[in-house]
Parts: structure tokens; C-alpha cells; sequence
């Protein structure tokens, strides 16, 4: 019973650091999870993601580093992020209620595409060429700007782009590149 | 003795052009494999016996250090092609080009699982929503301000603008183009120009056009407004091109009124 009550209270406390914002960007450091649940963190996570697959949500990682590790060790999950994200996938009904235009998300796709087809960077200025196909000229740097302050894309002093912390957090990039192809 | 001295003047002209080659790799992208690295190291070796100052040693190694980088974005690139991440960039512009934007929404949307985040007020953020409505005039006397204008309020998508025909699509580019060359032909000698003197008209219907066009520049990074607290008077002020905000921290929104009240207080006071 008293297992019972210390992984319900565990449960609680891991649901509100990662539902709420702490910081600028939304997550918790792996660091941050194993100082207030403890070692055995990982498993009150397992435990917090069963609960949620029945909200169609769940836990995800995204490695600090650009490849994840497959077996990773204590120190690389310190470093680790861990998100909670929907699970499945939205209708484009669902999305214009989260007032993004089909505009804004087509354009993402481009952005993202691109940039993971070109070996994770690509000039803004090839990608800008790219959106303005779709998107009438005038919103095309201003659609970039706001994916890079989103946090999807991040832009170098050289003008190169790549992806961010959203990206790898949010979008299953091996699928939407296949897709493309595929069509 | 001259010819040595020349042979190394043309060993260390060879050695910063492979250093400029293996940059520009990074630095445009280029194909890594347009270095030969074997034979670059060929002519690395070739000059290595001339090298006695430290500025020539210097240069050496940082030729090796460039050749070593060049390595890695050839394995790099190696790695990329044989994983399923790799796509020919000509098809996939090829693909991109055929797709409707619809159809690249839909495709996005299989790939997409958003992050789910619950925003809280910080105690600042209270302090100053309380300071606000401390600050705010009852509703009825600012309802005693506003009487005989019963108009709604509302927002206007470009969509909803098109179906009016306030707009046109395929010319709004080129009007919006038109209008901040305006804009920058009037702010000339000046730097800023008068909100109210740049967007008010001969009519109502034509200022709350221009009002609209100008948000547009605003939002878009075309130009950007100033407000004289004391004076209680905006500014716009035009940009030479237009203006990259991705790293913007507190982009904020400025809610300009165009009544017909403010319009015609605009028109009495005999501006332009």
C-alpha cells in the first residue's frame, strides 16, 4: 500500500513538470526528472505513459545529440529532453482550430523537407526560392521567421538553416520526407 | 637560392588555395568529394621539406586540419545517401513542385505530433495585469466616448478580403511592393513619417484600405512603428529592405483605431 501511494504521488509530480512550462521552451532535462523523482525515474515515465496512451499522448525523449544512442548511458539521459506530445496525429480540421492557416503548414513542410533531404542544412536563400512556389512572396520571410522562432528551424550567421529542438521533438522526419517522395 | 624561394612562394599559394577549397565545402555546401584527397596530400607532401618558419609549419597543419574536414563531410555524405533520410534533391523539388499545398498539409500532418504545454501567468506578468485594470476608465464612460458608432469589431483574414474584393491576390503582392515604395518615397529627408499623415485619405472607405496595407508592412518587416507616449502620436517608420525578426523576443501587436470619429478629427486639423 505504501509502494502504491509513493508511485501515485511520483505520478502526480512527473505529470506536472512535464505538462507545465518551467522554462522558456517547454520539456524537462533528464537531470531535472531524476532529482525530484528519483533514480528510478525512467519507470514512473513507463508507468505516466500507459496512463496517457489512453489520451492519445505520450512521453517522448529527443537526445541532445543529433543521433540518438541506442542504449543510452546515465549521462546522456541527463542531458536528454522529455516532452509530452499527442500520440497520433491531428485532422486538418483540428489544426485550423489551432489557428495555423494551411499557408503556414504547408510552408513548414517545405522548410523541413528540404532541410533534411539537403543533409540537415540548407541556404535560406534556396529555401526561401523553394516557398515562394507556394507562397505568395510577401510571407515567405515572415513565415520563416516565425518557424525559427518557433523553434522548428535555426538559422547561423551564413545564413544556413537546420533543424531545432522542435523539430526533432515534434515531427517524425523519416516519415514526412518518405511521404513526399512517395506521392 | 631563387628558385628555392620561388618554389615555396608557389608551395604556400598551393596550400591556402586547398584550404579555401575545403571551406568553401562547409561554408556553400558544395559536394565534398571535389577534393581529390589524395592527391591534395600528394602536393602537401611534396612541399613539406621546404617549410622552416612556424608561419609556414602553421599553414601546414592547417592544410591537414582542412583535408581531415573534408574527410568527414565525405563520410558524412556517404552515411546520408545509404540511409532512408536520402532523396535527389532535383526529384524532390520535382515532387514538391506537382504537390497542392493541400496535399503537402495532409502528408505534414501524418508526421506531425505536437508537444503539449500548459502556459502559466508568472507573478510579474500578474502584477502588471493588475496594474492595467487599476488603470482602466469604467466601461461606461469609455461606452459614453464612443456613442453613435455602432459598428462591429472584428479580425479580417486576407481570405474574407478577397471574397469582398477590398483586395485582389494576385496583384496584392504587387500593391503592397507599390505601397511601401510610397511609404519610402514620402519619409524621405525624414526618417519617420506621421501614422495618420501616411494612411489618412480624401474618404473613410480609402483610409481604412491604407490602414489595412499598412499593418501588412508592419507585420511583415517592411517597417515598423514608434509611439510618442507624451504626444500621444505614432510614427511609421520604413525600412531600406525588408527586415529578418527571428531572434524578435517580444514581438508585440499595436492596436491602431480608425473610426470615422479619428478620421475626421484627422481631416479638421488640415493635414495633407
Amino acid at each position: 500500500m505504501k509502494k502504491r501511494a509513493f508511485y501515485v504521488t511520483q505520478l502526480k509530480r512527473a505529470t506536472h513538470m512535464l505538462f507545465f512550462k518551467h522554462h522558456r521552451k517547454p520539456g524537462v532535462k533528464g537531470w531535472e526528472l531524476r532529482k525530484r523523482l528519483g533514480s528510478d525515474y525512467l519507470k514512473i515515465l513507463a508507468l505516466l505513459n500507459r496512463y496517457l496512451e489512453k489520451l492519445d499522448l505520450q512521453v517522448k525523449s529527443v537526445s541532445a545529440e543529433e543521433v540518438s544512442a541506442e542504449n543510452p548511458t546515465k549521462a546522456q539521459l541527463d542531458k536528454d529532453r522529455f516532452y509530452v506530445t499527442l500520440r497520433g496525429t491531428l485532422s486538418p480540421k483540428e489544426v485550423k482550430m489551432m489557428g495555423w492557416r494551411i499557408d503556414d503548414i504547408a510552408g513548414l513542410a517545405i522548410v523541413i523537407a528540404t532541410i533534411v533531404a539537403r543533409q540537415g542544412k540548407a541556404s535560406r536563400d534556396e529555401v526561401e526560392e523553394l516557398l515562394r512556389i507556394k507562397l505568395p512572396g510577401w510571407r515567405v520571410g515572415y513565415n520563416v521567421d516565425r518557424y525559427i522562432r518557433a523553434g522548428y528551424i535555426d538559422q547561423d550567421e551564413k545564413g544556413q538553416l537546420y533543424i531545432d529542438w522542435r523539430t526533432r521533438a515534434e515531427i517524425d522526419e523519416k516519415t514526412l520526407v518518405n511521404l513526399i517522395v512517395a506521392t | 637560392m631563387q628558385p628555392n624561394r620561388q618554389r615555396r612562394r608557389l608551395g604556400k599559394e598551393n596550400l591556402e588555395r586547398i584550404i579555401d577549397l575545403c571551406r568553401s565545402l562547409e561554408e556553400r555546401g558544395l559536394d565534398p568529394f571535389l577534393v581529390n584527397v589524395d592527391k591534395v596530400l600528394e602536393v602537401i607532401h611534396e612541399y613539406f621539406p621546404e617549410w622552416k618558419s612556424p608561419e609556414e609549419l602553421c599553414l601546414d597543419a592547417e592544410a591537414v586540419h582542412q583535408i581531415a574536414s573534408a574527410l568527414k563531410l565525405q563520410s558524412e555524405w556517404i552515411k546520408h545517401r545509404s540511409s532512408a533520410l536520402y532523396t535527389d534533391p532535383l526529384l524532390f523539388v520535382d515532387k514538391l513542385r506537382r504537390l497542392s499545398k493541400e496535399e503537402i498539409c495532409t502528408i505534414f500532418l501524418k508526421s506531425w505530433h505536437p508537444v503539449v504545454e500548459l502556459e502559466q501567468i508568472s507573478p510579474s506578468s500578474l502584477e502588471e495585469a493588475m496594474k492595467y485594470w487599476k488603470s482602466l476608465v469604467p466601461l461606461n464612460e469609455r461606452w459614453q466616448r464612443l456613442e453613435g458608432l455602432h459598428g462591429e469589431t472584428g479580425t479580417a483574414t486576407p481570405e474574407e478580403l478577397l471574397r469582398q474584393q477590398i483586395i485582389a491576390e494576385k496583384e496584392f503582392s504587387k500593391e503592397l511592393e507599390k505601397f511601401w515604395h510610397e511609404l519610402k518615397r514620402k519619409a524621405v529627408g525624414k526618417e519617420k513619417i506621421e501614422y495618420w499623415d501616411f494612411v489618412g485619405a480624401d474618404t473613410y472607405e480609402e483610409t481604412v484600405r491604407r490602414a489595412y496595407k499598412t499593418s501588412f508592412l508592419a507585420t511583415y518587416g517592411y517597417a515598423t512603428l514608434e509611439v510618442d507616449r507624451l504626444e500621444e502620436i505614432v510614427y511609421i517608420i520604413p525600412f531600406d529592405v525588408r527586415i529578418s525578426m527571428p531572434e524578435a523576443k517580444h514581438v508585440i501587436s499595436l492596436p491602431i483605431s480608425i473610426t470615422i470619429e479619428n478620421w475626421k478629427n484627422w481631416k479638421d486639423s488640415g493635414k495633407d
